[in-house]
């Protein structure tokens, strides 16, 4: 369950209950991923795809690492 | 008056309460207890009067978020476990929620309790403190007990999310008489098929029996009772007695499901034993509790808290225990 | 217990028992007017820490079915303080059925205002002043949101006021009934205000929230728009029970904050917020 805000993403997370409140672009990568399994190029190819990105990958390993710590994302 | 009594009447037999009993006792015990989730279940579907039909599917929700975050908090273990390749088995109410058992049905749980190899503590420690876990308690001296003498890691919390985790290497202290073997409860224990595992129903019912008399002062008892309960029905003691024997719990496990049997009628076979002086003692801690959710019966309550010291301790590490708690106490009030 | 007494506010009920007969003659005394519930939702236990401090400087541990550890015990002299404290503790640490907001809450043209704020911010003074000009009091301590309709239940409580709001509170409403002077509590010096006829005969009629006001005393006149993020931020501070409702508390909360324009209101002295809170006030 999200609910955009001004500044930030609420992000109701069911199975932990805990609300995360997500700035850009961690919600954006987020609803990218979906519920499938991706390498972090894949992942930013599927972003670069619907967003003007001129970040490296390496910048998206660094979201992608705090989205891990949160539990949001998990590294298989 | 309602109290621990009807409680346990109660979830023996919930078709057997009256419209007319005493609700609020009833409720008011099982809250203290940490039963009114499984009590809420109990009952679920029978009639009761509306006001309290409210109070117990406001339980039946609380214990479903419980459950919920206790999952997690196993995920997030696992996710912070998973790259040592260690077994790790989860224990008690976490557990039964993750079987999917009847004994997890409305359990209130706490902490998150894991069972992993001994040799393997170091680098868990390690692991759930790079995944930010953080000590509790940065005494010394309870450091250095926790470390020597007791079947856990001292208790680490996490930063973020606010749980404990109880790393376990055995399920009684290294210093209690009795010593279950770890080594058989890992590799009987069963997988969940996500990298955790539960221990075997019989291992499972053996620590719960190990938990209700060699841990603790007997506090909460009726809820590790109800558990006893709920394992035997579900599972039988096929196989429980020469198992309980292996880990050197013969007497506990006897002893347990003849206070299930008599509190919430559990089955159990024939010659397990008769109640002996201490049952009768037991029982009447098992059912101290009195429809206010007070505590009764002070003096049986303080010979159980020396008495669970004692198995847990030998006799001269008794007396350093308490003094160095004694000695502490006015510095730290 | 040895004295008990059952009450009931709004949609909660309570069961209060007591080592003491004092504690239980003053409550009934103060909540004379209100109802009791069929089945109370909680136990407030008040009992003497040992048993012979019943006598010898009485101290007081609150307790019931849901209790912090560590609460400090109270001197019997401040029993009513105890009581409600045992209430709040129920409710913050218990209540599911609703979203608890620490905010105080009045109502006209039957849509509610509520004030969100620390302790000090002045909620309870407010809720009385504005109770004293006409609005409806519906609470002084937690603002009750029902997830499944957005609704605001009343639970008017006797209103907790520090040293300032008792003599704004006794100039306003000149025949009002108060509690005993409590001195030196954890929370300072305070007295009990009983709500009014209207608010207790209106314990069970909710409304809608039309106005979220975020107060605080002290400071010059100025009133700014909160966005609905910060809106959303401190309303999950000031909940005691968000985290526990999971997903039923943040349905609850993004409804409240979509449907209702919040506020940061500063105010020097009351005159001024109410005339800031008349002018947000949207006319039916």
């Amino acid at each position: 369950m999200s609910e955009p805000l001004d500044a930030f993403t609420a992000v109701f997370h069911r199975p932990s209950g805990i609300t995360h409140l997500l700035v850009s672009p961690a919600h954006e990568i987020l609803a990218a991923m979906g519920e499938d399994a991706l390498t972090v190029a894949a992942l930013h190819a599927r972003l670069a795809a619907s967003f003007d990105l001129d970040a490296e990958p390496g910048a998206l390993a660094a979201r992608l690492d705090e989205l891990v710590e949160a539990g949001l994302v998990e590294i298989l | 008056m309602a109290g621990a009594v009807t409680l346990a009447r109660a979830l023996r037999d919930p078709t057997a309460l009256r419209l007319d009993t005493d609700w609020t006792g009833l409720i008011t015990a099982a809250r203290a207890e940490q039963l009114v989730g499984s009590l809420a279940w109990r009952l679920h579907g029978l009639p009761v009067p509306e006001p309290v039909a409210i109070l117990l599917a406001e339980a039946r929700d609380g214990a479903e978020a419980a459950r919920r975050t206790a999952l997690w908090e196993a995920e997030m273990a696992r996710r912070a476990l998973a790259p040592l390749g260690l077994p790790v088995v989860l224990l008690k109410g976490t557990a039964y929620v993750a079987a999917g058992l009847a004994a997890g049905q409305g359990r209130h749980i706490g902490d998150l309790d894991v069972l992993v190899p001994r040799d393997g503590l170091d680098a868990v420690e390690q692991a759930l403190i790079a995944a930010g876990w953080e000590w509790v308690k940065p005494d010394p001296y309870d450091d250095a007990y926790y470390r020597r003498w007791m079947h856990e890691l001292p208790p680490l919390i996490h930063r973020e999310r606010d749980r404990m985790i109880d790393v376990h290497h055995t399920i009684l202290p290294l210093t209690a008489r009795r010593r279950p073997d770890p080594d058989a409860l890992i590799a009987a224990a069963r997988p969940l098929g996500n990298g955790l595992a539960v221990l075997s129903p019989s291992d499972m019912i053996c620590h719960a029996a190990a938990h209700l008399f060699a841990d603790g002062d007997l506090a909460g008892g009726l809820r590790n009772l109800w558990d006893i309960h709920c394992l035997v029905e579900e599972f039988g003691v096929d196989g429980l007695e020469a198992r309980a024997r292996h880990h050197g719990l013969g007497d506990p496990v006897r002893r347990a499901c003849r206070h299930a049997r008599a509190l919430f009628g559990t089955a159990m076979p024939q010659g397990w034993g008769k109640d002996d002086a201490l049952d009768r003692l037991i029982r009447r801690r098992l059912l101290a509790r009195d429809g206010w959710g007070r505590p009764t019966r002070p003096v049986t309550r303080f010979a159980f808290y020396v008495r669970s010291h004692a198995l847990r301790m030998p006799p001269a590490m008794l007396v350093r225990h308490l003094w160095i708690k004694a000695r502490r106490r006015p510095a730290s009030s | 217990m040895r004295h008990a007494l059952s009450l009931r506010i709004g949609p909660f009920g309570f069961r209060i028992g007591s080592d003491w007969r004092a504690p239980i003659e003053t409550l009934a005394d103060l909540y004379a007017d209100y109802p009791r519930p069929e089945l109370p939702d909680y136990t407030v236990r008040l009992e003497a820490l040992r048993p012979w401090r019943r006598w010898i400087r009485p101290a007081m541990a609150v307790s019931g079915d849901y209790m912090l550890p560590d609460a400090a015990p109270l001197p019997l002299a401040q029993a009513l303080l105890a009581a409600e404290m045992g209430m709040n503790l129920q409710l913050a640490l218990g209540a599911r059925r609703f979203l608890l907001l620490h905010a105080s809450a009045v109502e006209r043209d039957g849509r509610a205002l509520l004030m969100s704020g620390e302790s000090g911010a002045g909620k309870s003074t407010l809720a009385t002043l504005l109770a004293a000009r006409g609005w409806r009091f519906m609470g002084d301590e937690f603002a009750l949101i029902e997830p499944e309709t957005g609704l605001a239940w009343p639970l008017p409580r006797l209103i907790s006021l520090k040293n300032d709001g008792v003599s704004a509170a006794a100039r306003v409403w000149p025949g009002a009934r108060f509690g005993p002077l409590l001195h030196d509590t954890p929370k300072g010096t305070i007295r009990h205000l009983v709500p009014d006829a209207t608010a207790i005969a209106a314990m069970d009629e909710p409304v809608q929230p039309a106005v979220l006001l975020f107060p605080r005393f002290g400071a010059a006149a100025a009133v700014r728009a909160v966005p609905p993020g910060e809106a959303f931020v401190r309303l999950t501070q000031a909940s005691t029970n968000y985290v526990a409702l999971g997903e039923a508390g943040f349905a609850a909360l993004t409804a409240l904050i979509r449907g209702v324009p919040a506020y940061a209101v500063d105010y020097p002295d009351g005159e001024t917020a109410i005339a800031q809170v008349e002018a947000l006030w949207p006319e039916p």
